[in-house]
């Protein structure tokens, strides 16, 4: 809202001065939409993860849209999003939270034919599968929750619609972070995030949608409990692996819980921790230090998520196309390049491509030897020639998704129950 | 204009801020506690289920215990340590220049965030912390102390760290009230130091150990990221219940949280008002 005002005012006040109000009269109306491009500001909200300062810096000497960036953590996303709808223009939120989000009616369907590279966004966001024979793995697959009935739809819709809640832009598959110079023996499964050989050594985030979910594969990998679908647990699943992780907890096996992205990279770097749930540029963050890290595959498989970005319902006109012309720069390639090189997936990595090196493409994308230093985007070296990825490539990492990041139906119990686990 | 109208109109700025900016808003968390809460939206009604689940869980009885023991040996420390340096700066220091000068070197640290000054002990107090290497470089240890970060430990450390001041600020201000007349008394009678200490010194700073105990105990039972960051999350008090609650959106759970919390200040402050009655003493 206050940036439509401040167009308006900008408009007004040049009117004021006598030649500019000559040119503005005589000038066709596209120089006029033109002129007034450069002085859009959306502002967009999301989590640390791709809420850059580079991605605003690039846009503006691109388009000349001004991006106002506001990083926040998970919960803290989903809050804004559901309860602040005119404290954003562009809200870049995770999939699951899409669940949450949209029917509070804060978020608006956006047109697939507007954007251009839509045929090329992989399968995950589209029909849910990466290849024609994938399966779809448990909980809240983004494609479920991607598409709606039409451009005021409330229900979400099971096929390609046309019509999409959210833009997809990254992507990734989690799984645990380990210490290996701390271990010192391959770890294998999830379920080693319990073993008594790390007690107070262990970590898991403090943001229940996706600790629970960590805490279903650890149990499952443990073999204590069978889950029907780890993405939508019965209240007797919750009440069990609540119960699994209380006794840790009381047993003094976790040192910590993270909440923000930095909490666990300190935690890791400064050895308080040598097993934990882990994010992909975490990981790389500990290693630019120069501390062996690694994020650690595991034979039950990984724990994905996937971001979007959605567009906020008071976009209208001028500011709405401008948005829509930030969705097509920011699926062209140089964000999708600028992510994959942290370790992040592009939704559209043909695009990407162009902006890696074929050496970066086939460390990171393809799985392949490096074949000289990996430098991430700010300048670290993160791996040198000869080393390969952790997991290998696209495929096989985003082939071996086991569940999704979800809220499920008894995600309220889940809360309360989450609470009390904090304060157990 | 008569001067009962003319009264009113004196009071009525202040009363209207605190009816505005005090009043409403606790007005408002009453009313919410009784609402319902979806996931991603709350609905006006009256129900008791907030209440009900509160008080229905052990969880929460844990929960207000450990407050209250955060509360009662944080008050504890921060009384011995701020009295002692109160009574160091009144008593021991000769001239009123270097009471001031010493005064407000103790309120240099708080010139930082104390965000930032609680943040900086977590490095500090780590697994390979300075205080470990130090401790094992010394031989005093061979195994890294573990308890010292991310537990009750570091809690009341980082709260006596942050909070001593609050206490040390109204008891200073009491003893530098009192007549130095009395002391030499108390002297001339015969009184042992520790007779002065504890029949004259100590009654007159009653009013200023109460402002500051009601300044420590509040300042903790509502505290809740000096928890969360010095405990590694690991503990609980009640704020935190409520900071949990709130950043997943379940507002009426975390007013109703909040009441029972006001309700038991409240009634901690009432307690401590009836032993010294602070309005005559001062």
């Amino acid at each position: 809202m206050t940036t439509i005002s401040k167009v308006r005012y900008s408009r007004r006040s040049l009117l004021k001065s006598g030649a500019a109000a000559v040119a503005a009269s005589a000038l066709p109306a596209p120089m006029v939409w033109g002129q007034e491009t450069k002085n859009i500001t959306l502002r967009q909200f999301g989590t640390g993860v791709s809420n850059l300062n580079e991605v605003a810096t690039k846009v503006k000497e691109d388009l000349g849209i001004t991006l106002e960036m506001t990083a926040l953590d998970t919960d803290s996303v989903t809050q804004r999003a559901a309860t602040q709808p005119d404290s954003f223009d562009i809200a870049d939120i995770e999939y699951f939270v899409c669940k949450k989000v949209w029917p509070t009616g804060n978020l608006q369907a956006m047109d697939a034919s507007r954007i251009a590279n839509y045929d090329k966004i992989v399968g995950i966001f589209r029909n849910g599968k990466l290849t024609p024979d994938s399966t779809i793995a448990q909980g809240t697959a983004p494609h479920t929750v991607g598409f709606v009935e039409g451009p005021a739809g409330k229900e979400f819709v099971d096929n390609e619609s046309g019509w999409m809640t959210l833009i997809p832009t990254i992507y990734n598959a989690d799984t645990l972070g380990i210490r290996p110079d701390l271990i010192g023996r391959p770890i294998e499964s999830w379920a080693e995030l319990l073993n008594p050989e790390f007690k107070g050594k262990a970590s898991i985030l403090d943001i229940s949608s996706i600790g629970i979910m960590d805490m279903a594969m650890v149990c499952e990998a443990m073999g204590e409990i069978q889950y029907g679908d780890k993405g939508n647990m019965t209240r007797e699943e919750i009440d069990k692996t609540f119960a699994i992780f209380t006794a840790a907890k009381q047993n003094g096996q976790f040192r910590a819980f993270w909440k923000t992205f930095d909490e666990s990279v300190n935690l890791m770097a400064s050895g308080e921790v040598v097993i934990q749930s882990m994010w992909s540029p975490a990981i790389t963050a500990v290693r630019s230090r120069g501390i062996p890290c690694v994020y650690q595959p595991l034979k039950e498989g990984y724990r994905s998520w996937g971001g979007g970005i959605g567009l906020s319902t008071s976009l209208s006109g001028m500011e709405l196309d401008a948005a829509y012309e930030y969705i097509n720069w920011y699926l062209s390639g140089w964000v999708g390049g600028f992510l994959m090189r942290q370790g992040y997936y592009s939704a559209v990595p043909e695009t990407s491509k162009e902006f890696m090196s074929e050496n970066e493409w086939g460390y990171w994308f393809e799985g392949k030897e490096a074949t000289g230093d990996i430098t991430s985007p700010f300048g670290d070296k993160l791996a040198g020639a000869g080393e390969t990825r952790d997991g290998g490539s696209f495929e096989d990492r985003m082939g071996a998704v086991a569940c999704w990041n979800s809220v499920m139906e008894e995600n309220q119990y889940m809360v309360r129950k989450w609470n009390e686990f904090l304060a157990a | 204009m008569s001067r009962q109208i003319t009264a009113w109109l004196q009071a009525a700025p202040m009363a209207l801020v605190m009816v505005g900016f005090l009043v409403a808003p606790i007005v408002m968390i009453v009313i919410v506690s009784f609402w319902g809460a979806t996931e991603y939206s709350i609905y006006p009604a009256f129900q008791f289920d907030n209440y009900q689940f509160l008080f229905g869980s052990p969880v929460t009885y844990a929960v207000f215990l450990n407050t209250f023991k955060y509360a009662a040996i944080t008050w504890a420390l921060t009384l011995l340590i701020g009295f002692t340096v109160a009574y160091f700066l009144a008593f021991e220091v000769r001239t009123l220049k270097w009471q001031i000068a010493l005064f407000l070197l103790c309120t240099i640290p708080f010139w930082t965030s104390n965000i930032i000054r609680m943040i900086s002990w977590i490095p500090f107090l780590g697994r390979n912390g300075l205080a470990n290497s130090t401790l094992i470089s010394w031989g005093v240890i061979d195994e890294p102390l573990e308890w010292l970060l991310f537990s009750d430990f570091s809690v009341i450390l980082a709260f006596v760290h942050l909070y001593t001041l609050f206490m040390v600020v109204p008891i200073f201000n009491s003893m530098m009230r009192i007549d130095r007349a009395l002391i030499e008394a108390a002297r001339d009678n015969g009184a042992s130091a520790a007779q002065t200490l504890r029949h004259v010194i100590i009654p007159l700073c009653k009013p200023g150990i109460m402002i500051g105990t009601i300044f420590v105990t509040t300042l903790v039972m509502g505290d809740f990221i000096t928890v969360r960051f010095m405990s590694g999350s690991q503990r609980a008090n009640v704020g935190r219940l409520i900071s949990n609650d709130i950043s997943l959106l379940q507002y009426p759970s975390a007013s109703a949280t909040a009441v029972v919390l006001l309700c038991t200040v409240l009634i901690v402050i009432a307690l401590l008002l009836r032993l010294v009655d602070i309005r005559k003493e001062l």
